[in-house]
This record gives structure tokens, C-alpha cells and sequence, in this order.
């Protein structure tokens, strides 16, 4: 079997290869997702703690 | 026993165990997922019916496979978190919802584009495409009630009650093409009989759903995390954690 036979598919190229491309997409952003989402989290826990140091400060 | 299940389901014992396991879901994940393309594109034969168009079953059934399963734990973990009030079960449930929805995306899309070809088709109202559409509908139901509700006990209660219930749909998506003459081929590999599909296909589609489970594995892990921080921003392991940061 040489490659363009393989990338052919024997006629179903699109089908097949697009079912294969989207589940690469599929992968790809179930892990870049949740890396976004942490640096998220992270950040807003941050700003509050800056936050309510402020804010103690002020009162005391 | 149950002073042990409280220290294991803290999230902040959960934060730090599940960093040393996620790696190793990863990785197997990888190596095994690799081998399962590489047998599944190379090594197994053409289908005598369906020619090559049949390849796509390597990605379409663990994509199926992996939507019901991540929807059983799912389902569970929000009746684990009603009943006995484990805070981390709850976390869980509200991991995997957004992983969920995004196989049963996958296994209508590729299921789509192999109708096509087969059927003449990309859509038809069959039994098992429906209850597969619902399964996604209940996903995305499932994520809107926890990002609708501000309070996030109440999220839990409203988004897992609909959950659980939401279960009666699995049997129905499982056996829907024995139950209606339904275009979907009928079950190849999870019957009481022995499997009706060559071993060089069957192999690499177990491969493949092995490795589609490890990377559920590692990243409803990964998830569950941000949510044990996000809950517990104002607990102190939290804050101490985000200070060494």
C-alpha cells in the first residue's frame, strides 16, 4: 500500500479524515480548556486576596 | 471506614494526590491511543461491505462509548454528592459534564459523516441518533443549571436531580436499535455473544477505547481541581496554595 492510496481511503478521504481531524479537535481542546480555566481560577483568587488585603488595610 | 472516605474526599487531600496521578493517565493514554490509530489506519483490514469509509469506527464508537460512561459517572457522582454530602463528588460530576458533551458531540458528528456515504445521508431521526441528540441536550442542561444558579449548593441540587433522572435515557440509547428497526447497525462488540467483528478490527477499537478512557481519566482530574480551588477560594488551603504560586 503506497500513501496517496492511504490518504485516499479507498474514495471516502473527506469522511474519514475529517471524522479523524475533528476528534483531533476534540482532544486538543479538552486539554487547553482546563489549562485556560486553572490560569483563570488562579488569577481571580489572586486578585481577591489583593483585594481584601486593600481593604483591611483601610480599616485598621 | 467513613472518617477515612471524609479525609480521602477532602479536595484539598484530592489536590494533592491527583497530581501524581494525572501524568500516568496522560501518558498511558498517549502511548495507547497511538498504537490503537497505528493498528486501526495500517494493519486492520478493509470491511467487505463497507470498504474503507468503516474506519471511522475507530474514533465514532469510543466516542459513544465514552459520552454514556462519562454520563454514568457523572450521574453517580451528583447522587454520591446529594446523598452523603461529599463535596468532591459534587466537583466531579461538574468536571465531567463539559467532557461529556463534548464526545456525544463527537460521536454524532462522526457518526454523521459515516452516514453519509452509507445511508445517503448526514441526518435521519433514527432511534439511536435521537436518544444520542438528547444525551447531548442533557449535557448542556446539566451546564446550564450550574452556571445559572449563583449559589453553588443549590447549582449542585437543580443540575444533578436532572442528572439522575437523565439516566433513563442510557438503556434507551443502548438497546435503541434492537428495541426500533433503526438505519444504526445493530451491536458488534458489547452483546452476551461473542463479538461479530474480525479480532484485527475489535483490537483497535478496545485500544482505542482504553485510550479514550485514560484521557477522560486525566482530564476530568485536571478539572475537578480547578473546581476544588474554585469552591474553596475562601478555605485556607487554598489561600496558602495560591500564595506559594
Amino acid at each position: 500500500m503506497n500513501w496517496s492510496e492511504f490518504f485516499n481511503m479507498g474514495g471516502y478521504a473527506f469522511f474519514v479524515w475529517t471524522s479523524y481531524a475533528l476528534t483531533l479537535v476534540v482532544i486538543v481542546l479538552n486539554i487547553v480548556s482546563p489549562m485556560l480555566q486553572r490560569k483563570k481560577t488562579i488569577a481571580r483568587i489572586k486578585r481577591a486576596i489583593k483585594r481584601e488585603a486593600v481593604i483591611n488595610k483601610s480599616s485598621s | 471506614m467513613w472518617n477515612w472516605i471524609q479525609r480521602f474526599s477532602s479536595p484539598k487531600h484530592f489536590y494533592g494526590m491527583s497530581a501524581m496521578i494525572i501524568p500516568w493517565f496522560a501518558i498511558s493514554a498517549l502511548l495507547i491511543g497511538v498504537y490503537g490509530l497505528y493498528l486501526g489506519l495500517f494493519v486492520a483490514p478493509t470491511d467487505y461491505q463497507q470498504g474503507e469509509s468503516y474506519r471511522i469506527i475507530f474514533v465514532h464508537v469510543p466516542a459513544a462509548w465514552m459520552s454514556l460512561f462519562i454520563y454514568m459517572v457523572m450521574a453517580t457522582s451528583a447522587a454520591i454528592g446529594m446523598i452523603w454530602q461529599i463535596r468532591l463528588a459534587d466537583m466531579v460530576a461538574a468536571a465531567s459534564a463539559p467532557i461529556g458533551a463534548s464526545f456525544a458531540f463527537l460521536a454524532l458528528v462522526t457518526g454523521s459523516l459515516w452516514g453519509k456515504p452509507m445511508w445517503g445521508a448526514y441526518w435521519v431521526w433514527d432511534a439511536r441518533l435521537t436518544s444520542e441528540l438528547i444525551l447531548l441536550f442533557l449535557y448542556f442542561g446539566y451546564m446550564a443549571l450550574q452556571s445559572a444558579i449563583e449559589d453553588q449548593r443549590s447549582a449542585d441540587k437543580a443540575s444533578g436531580l436532572l442528572a439522575i433522572v437523565g439516566v433513563v435515557n442510557i438503556p434507551i440509547i443502548h438497546y435503541s436499535v434492537e428495541w426500533w428497526n433503526t438505519l444504526h447497525q445493530g451491536a458488534t462488540v458489547a452483546k452476551f455473544d461473542k463479538p461479530s467483528m474480525h479480532i484485527d478490527m475489535l483490537i483497535p477499537l478496545l485500544l482505542m477505547a482504553v485510550a479514550f478512557k485514560l484521557f477522560y481519566g486525566a482530564v476530568v482530574l485536571v478539572r475537578t481541581r480547578n473546581e476544588a480551588l474554585y469552591r474553596d477560594r475562601n478555605r485556607r488551603w487554598v489561600r496558602e496554595l495560591i500564595e506559594k504560586l
